[in-house]
């Protein structure tokens, strides 16, 4: 018997780990960088960091189902002669029509409006579909302005002036020239099947100075009944977030690299923002430092998935969550029911994420007539208010074991973070210590 | 310079409501015009003392006519649709933005982003235009007696943009389907934007806009015109360095 020497087991590398490698092979092959959807993949700090200590001797709690814990939330009492009122503090991002089929933005409107808060428009103006189903309609004032006009301004219950998104902070937008059907290209005035860019600055504002005097124009336009958001990304939440009230916003927006884009590059998604928990107490501590916290709402998103993430969120001083993704989720999107779809495609459910080119085998994000009809509105909708439902409840439970009558009542002092990163994040003591990592010094 | 006619207001002078911004808020003034219903016989508005104020008559949707005496600060007329509103002096920023129909006349100059991503209508600069002129234009015709600033036309979709005087650096950038009409020098142009042949109809298309304009003593057949290459229009690589 002859001896071999043992072999080692082959070895990938770390840092050219197998998805790297297909990316360079990919580049390589193509010449063009990757565009994709959704927001940031790669492991982030996040709410999953932190957690909520419940009562023990010195907080006792409210009984499970007996007790109220209130949920509403009013936005937009700075300025606005018209404040919206929700029956929960968890809201429907912007997502435009065009990148979303009219099917699937009619969903929104529903789901929305039976759980009792609002929705948004995204980059491509107002559809009939959602301003009619849709009870609360948030009407997004963008730099590509595609579909603004003062009719639907009006129409709105309220008006976010989008300066930037998590997914991509600094960047502008791209739908590609597939997804641009008769009715896309009539909303954006554009021919059809041409790549429509979406600016990334406003065409006639520059700076917070003039920012200002945009916000000025819109609530003389609408005789100061609408609230007024800024949304702004991830980038750096102190100074966008005190900027903003300085500019006269009635609400503030912050959304974090988890949050999701109809089309970005991807080395753009990864590499640029904020992850949402890093977000959160920066802002909070602007609204602070102006005496405006609580009176200009604080509404932040980019990975919202279930009560505890909108709990955490709330204790940690925010006003409202804005969800997405999880939404299109609920709507249907990479439902496994489609995987064979999904594998036609090179791709699997749960990790679609080429939503800009239209072939999603959901339905939700296309405008192709036969795929979209995959949508039912009146069921997805109905998915989407269960959803509501169960994530409020989820964020009650939590409340109610704080000792708390109302989501808002949760505070920083009800958390703890699993992570040093988190806990410098979120301003919490790191678990079984009492170690801020920052504060006092160290 | 060529003349514009006298607006219905100034014609009508007399008739016309007055609104003092020395007397009155802009709140005042704005709500004013918007409560105006179809068939209103208040269509002649006259607004003295603007002193430079910012939001002057924006979002005005019945056809009146409005003399701005003065000049006015950031989006005068801002999301115009269907009132003839002229301004007897110079206009601040984004002038006519987003406006949907109607027309407003400048009778001064205008700064940056005039008639910005405006949907319809006529905006006529009777001075000059600073940089980012007709940005993002939907539809709009815009008429500059004099010149225009930089970087004017960028991405413009829609819509007709006639200049009289000389254009500044990179204009067109990344135009869709925008036409440029320069009576004088162009001092560079964007990215995929070109100079194109002056064809029959839009020697009349220039014609009926500078009538429309009230400019007279100048010929259509005096101004070259600009578009598109539509390289950009699908992404390529290989345009990388166009970018």
């Amino acid at each position: 018997m002859t001896y071999r020497n043992p072999p080692t087991t082959p070895r990938k590398s770390a840092t050219f780990d197998d998805y790297t490698l297909s990316e360079i092979r990919r580049a390589a092959a193509t010449g063009i960088y990757d565009i994709r959807g959704a927001g940031a993949k790669r492991k982030l700090p996040h709410f999953d960091d932190l957690l909520f200590l419940g009562a023990s001797i010195s907080r006792y709690p409210l009984e499970g189902y007996r007790e109220r814990c209130d949920t509403s939330v009013v936005l937009g009492s700075r300025h606005a002669k018209k404040p919206i009122e929700l029956k929960i503090p968890i809201t429907i991002a912007g997502m435009s029509f065009g990148s979303l089929s009219g099917p699937a933005k009619e969903a929104l409107g529903r789901g929305a409006t039976l759980s009792g808060t609002s929705t948004t428009t995204g980059d491509g103006g107002m559809t009939e579909e959602e301003r009619g189903h849709s009870k609360t309609l948030v009407y997004q004032y963008l730099p590509s302005r595609y579909g603004m006009n003062p009719r639907d301004l009006r129409r709105a219950d309220a008006i976010e002036v989008v300066v930037g998104q998590g997914a991509k902070p600094g960047g502008g937008g791209m739908l590609l020239g597939q997804k641009i059907s008769d009715r896309v290209a009539e909303m954006r005035t554009l021919p059809k099947g041409i790549d429509q860019r979406s600016a990334s600055r406003h065409p006639d504002w520059t700076g917070p100075d003039d920012l200002e005097i945009k916000i000025l124009e819109l609530r003389e336009i609408t005789d100061w009944e609408k609230p007024i958001y800024v949304k702004v990304g991830g980038a750096r939440p102190y100074y966008d977030t005190a900027l903003a009230v300085k500019a006269g916003a009635d609400v503030v927006v912050v959304d974090g690299m988890q949050g999701g884009t109809a089309a970005t590059q991807e080395v753009f998604i990864e590499n640029v923002g904020q992850p949402t928990l890093a977000c959160i107490r920066p802002a909070v501590q602007a609204l602070q430092d102006l005496g405006m916290h609580r009176k200009v709402q604080l509404i932040v998103s980019g990975g919202i998935r279930n009560g505890a993430d909108v709990a955490k969120a709330l204790a940690l001083g925010v006003d409202a969550v804005s969800i997405g993704t999880a939404a299109l989720v609920a709507l249907g999107d990479n439902d496994p029911r489609w995987e064979a779809d999904y594998n036609a495609l090179g791709t699997t459910a749960g990790a679609y994420d080429d939503w800009h080119e239209g072939r999603d085998p959901a339905g939700i994000t296309t405008q192709d007539p036969e795929l979209m009809k995959r949508v039912d509105p009146v069921a997805a909708g109905r998915r989407l208010a269960n959803y509501l439902k169960v994530m409020t409840l989820e964020a009650q439970t939590i409340a109610r074991a704080c000792g708390k009558n109302s989501l808002h009542n949760l505070e920083p002092e009800d958390l703890v973070a699993l992570s040093i990163e988190a806990a410098a994040m979120a301003g919490v003591p790191l678990a079984g210590t009492n170690w801020i990592p920052g504060k006092n010094g160290f | 310079m060529p003349a514009t006619t006298m607006s219905k207001a100034e014609r009508e002078q007399g008739h016309a409501r007055v609104f003092d911004l020395s007397e009155h808020s802009l709140r005042e003034l704005n709500q004013a015009l918007h409560k105006l219903t179809p068939g209103s016989n208040e269509t002649a508005w006259e607004v003295l003392h603007p002193r430079g104020s910012h939001s002057v008559a924006v979002g005005v949707d019945q056809p009146v006519t409005i003399d701005v005496r003065g000049s006015v600060g950031y989006y005068c007329a801002g999301m115009n649709d269907g009132a003839a509103i002229t301004v007897h002096g110079s206009a601040g920023p984004g002038v006519g933005e987003n406006m949907m129909s109607g027309s407003i006349v400048i009778k001064g100059d205008a700064s940056q982003y005039a008639g910005a991503t405006g949907r319809g209508g006529l905006l006529v600069i009777e001075g000059n235009a600073s940089s980012r002129c007709g940005i993002s234009m939907k539809g709009i015709d815009i008429v500059v007696h004099g010149n225009i600033g930089h970087m004017s036309a960028f991405m413009a979709q829609s819509g007709n943009l006639v200049v009289l005087g000389d254009a500044g650096d990179a204009l067109g950038d990344s135009i869709y389907e925008a036409r440029l009409f320069v009576r004088g020098k162009v001092e560079s142009l964007g990215a995929d934007c070109i100079a194109k042949e002056m064809r029959p109809e839009h020697i009349e298309l220039l014609q009926g806009l500078l009538d429309k304009a009230g400019v007279t003593g100048v010929k259509a057949s005096e101004f070259k015109r600009y578009g598109s290459a539509r390289k950009l229009y699908n992404f390529n690589i290989d345009n990388a360095d166009a970018y």
